[in-house]
């Protein structure tokens, strides 16, 4: 039982640091800035993609939507066609101080991962739009509404309440992928979890916690979309 | 009230509208009937540019819709449109799909009221009173109800369409169009997606709008109730009006070999 006891004695120490080192509070303001990242990331990217998909389904006999239409096209092939670290890297680099922007590094992650997730939302989003029924669009115009508040008022929620099981997919993703934003040094789960085992030279224990919590912020959202879902079907038989 | 002035559409190389020239004045009931693929549908969503004109002109009130420069929205507030498939807004319950559109309109109204009112203040002159967004959601409300329970529906203001049989849908739909008070309604065959027990609910709605004088354009395989309703009816073939008249000189002394044909079919 040798290896059990050295873990035994890791967890210990790891438990040490945690606690009694002050540790958690790492483990917080990681916790606390993987959310805010993930959180206003999705929320942006929501924002983004939903313009981008507006304008992607627009009637193109106007020039503006076709202007516009190529603009947000090569807007999503850049986000989708590199990495997310290197967005990240050129972004906080790069164009953060040419920019002469006064983003903190946590500023700046959400700023970028609302960017790529825009670019994916847009996707999931023109999907959605087309899954609902054109004469929903039609009744709003044939009422007098414009384009954009017709698809406001009526298309775009139906649209989002056809593909919130995939933008619950999206927010998972993001959760995941904000584990690279050490990359420009803002503090996530995943630094916390290395200052705690760089305390002791001690990584097992720490990186076996972060994946446990990883999992379970994954399985917590997961059942979130569930009970969303469950609710909005609800209001839609209600007599 | 409309003038149609050479309308002509196309999609691609497939004439559907054949250079029509057609006026509808005030108080008329228009039945369009014809066989399908006529381009009846193409000519009524032409009316209020759902669909827009490849070329001519539909004059509305003194203004040419089929102008690109025109602000369609302002006009097709006046013109309320009634689907063949309903297209209730699913994701609004049976008021709201009533009042969206007004009280849309009327908020935006007053917002600009109220801006040019704060600029009359602080220039010191007199400022009318703006109603506020609960005046006027109480306003709107109070009207969709008196709609609602003129159609009959008053207990299914607060329900969702999805809940709400054909006939009921169809009478929904109405009432929304209703409620902007149009100048013109325009039906695209109301009762040709509803089972048969439902017609009748719904075609006497439309009677009722009839007697109370609304200008109307009815789409129709009903043809028992364009003879009765209609004031005029176009019958349409091959993208033109083939023929009109009263309902009885078309369907008791049809003149062309085509309506004649049209009719021995249907009736
Ligand atoms: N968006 C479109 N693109 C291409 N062709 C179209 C389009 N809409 C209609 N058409 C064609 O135009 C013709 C006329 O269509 P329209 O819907 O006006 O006929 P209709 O008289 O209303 O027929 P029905 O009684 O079946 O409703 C048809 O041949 C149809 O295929
Ligand atoms: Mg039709």
């Amino acid at each position: 039982m040798d290896g059990f006891a050295r873990f035994i004695k890791k967890w210990d120490a790891f438990l040490h640091t945690l606690i009694d080192d002050g540790g958690y509070n790492w483990v917080l303001e990681g916790l606390r800035n993987t959310l805010l990242i993930a959180v206003v990331g999705l929320i942006l990217g929501i924002l983004i993609g939903t313009v981008i998909a507006m304008v992607e389904v627009m009637p193109k006999y106007k020039r503006l939507p076709r202007v516009l239409n190529k603009v947000c096209h090569a807007y999503v092939a850049f986000f989708r066609g590199t990495p997310i670290v290197v967005q990240l890297l050129v972004g906080y680099f790069v164009l953060r101080p040419m920019l002469g922007l006064n983003l903190s590094a946590l500023g700046s992650c959400m700023l970028i991962f609302g960017m790529n997730s825009g670019a994916y939302v847009s996707e999931i989003m023109r999907g959605g739009i087309n899954s609902v029924d054109p004469g929903q669009l039609e009744a709003g115009r044939a009422v007098g509404l414009g384009y954009w508040t017709a698809m406001l008022k009526i298309v775009v929620p139906q649209a989002v309440k056809n593909i919130l099981p995939t933008i619950g997919n999206e927010f998972i993703a993001l959760v995941k992928d904000t584990s690279i934003v050490s990359f420009v040094g803002a503090t996530d789960l995943y630094v916390a979890f290395k200052y705690i085992g760089t305390n002791n030279y001690e990584f097992m224990v720490p990186y076996l916690v972060m994946a446990l919590i990883y999992i379970v912020l994954v399985l917590l959202i997961t059942l979130g979309i569930r009970l969303m879902e469950r609710s909005l079907n609800k209001s839609d038989r209600r007599h | 009230m409309i003038d149609v002035i050479d309308l002509t559409k196309r999609y691609g190389s497939l004439t559907v509208l054949d250079h029509i020239t057609e006026t509808i004045h005030e108080g008329e009931r228009i039945a369009i009937i014809g066989p399908s693929g006529s381009g009846k549908s193409t000519f009524l969503r032409c009316l209020n540019c759902m669909e827009d004109p490849t070329s001519g002109s539909i004059i509305f009130e003194g203004t040419d819709l089929a102008d690109m420069k025109v602000n369609i929205n302002i006009h097709r507030r006046h013109m309320g449109m009634v689907f063949q498939q309903f297209n209730l807004f699913h994701n609004k319950t049976v008021l709201d799909n009533i009042t969206l559109a007004p009280l849309l309109i009327a908020l935006r109204a007053s917002r600009r009221q109220r801006f040019t009112a704060f600029w009359k203040r602080l220039l010191g002159k007199p400022t009318p009173d703006v109603k506020t967004h609960a005046q006027l959601k109480a306003e709107k409300e109070a009207q969709a109800h008196t709609l609602l329970r003129r159609i009959g529906l008053e207990e299914k203001a607060s329900v969702y369409p999805s809940t709400l049989s054909g006939g009921q849908k169809q009478r929904v739909a109405i009432a929304r169009a209703m409620a902007m008070n149009p100048k013109v309604m325009l039906f695209d065959e109301p009762t040709s997606a509803l089972d048969p027990e439902m017609v009748g609910e719904v075609l006497e709605l439309i009677r009722q709008l009839a007697d109370d004088g609304m200008t109307m354009v009815i789409v129709t395989h009903e043809m028992g109730f364009a003879r009765e309703v209609a004031s005029r009816v176009f019958f349409m073939a091959g993208g033109v009006i083939m023929e009109q008249g009263t309902p009885e000189e078309i369907f008791d002394h049809p003149k062309c070999d085509r309506l004649q044909d049209f009719l021995s079919k249907v009736i």
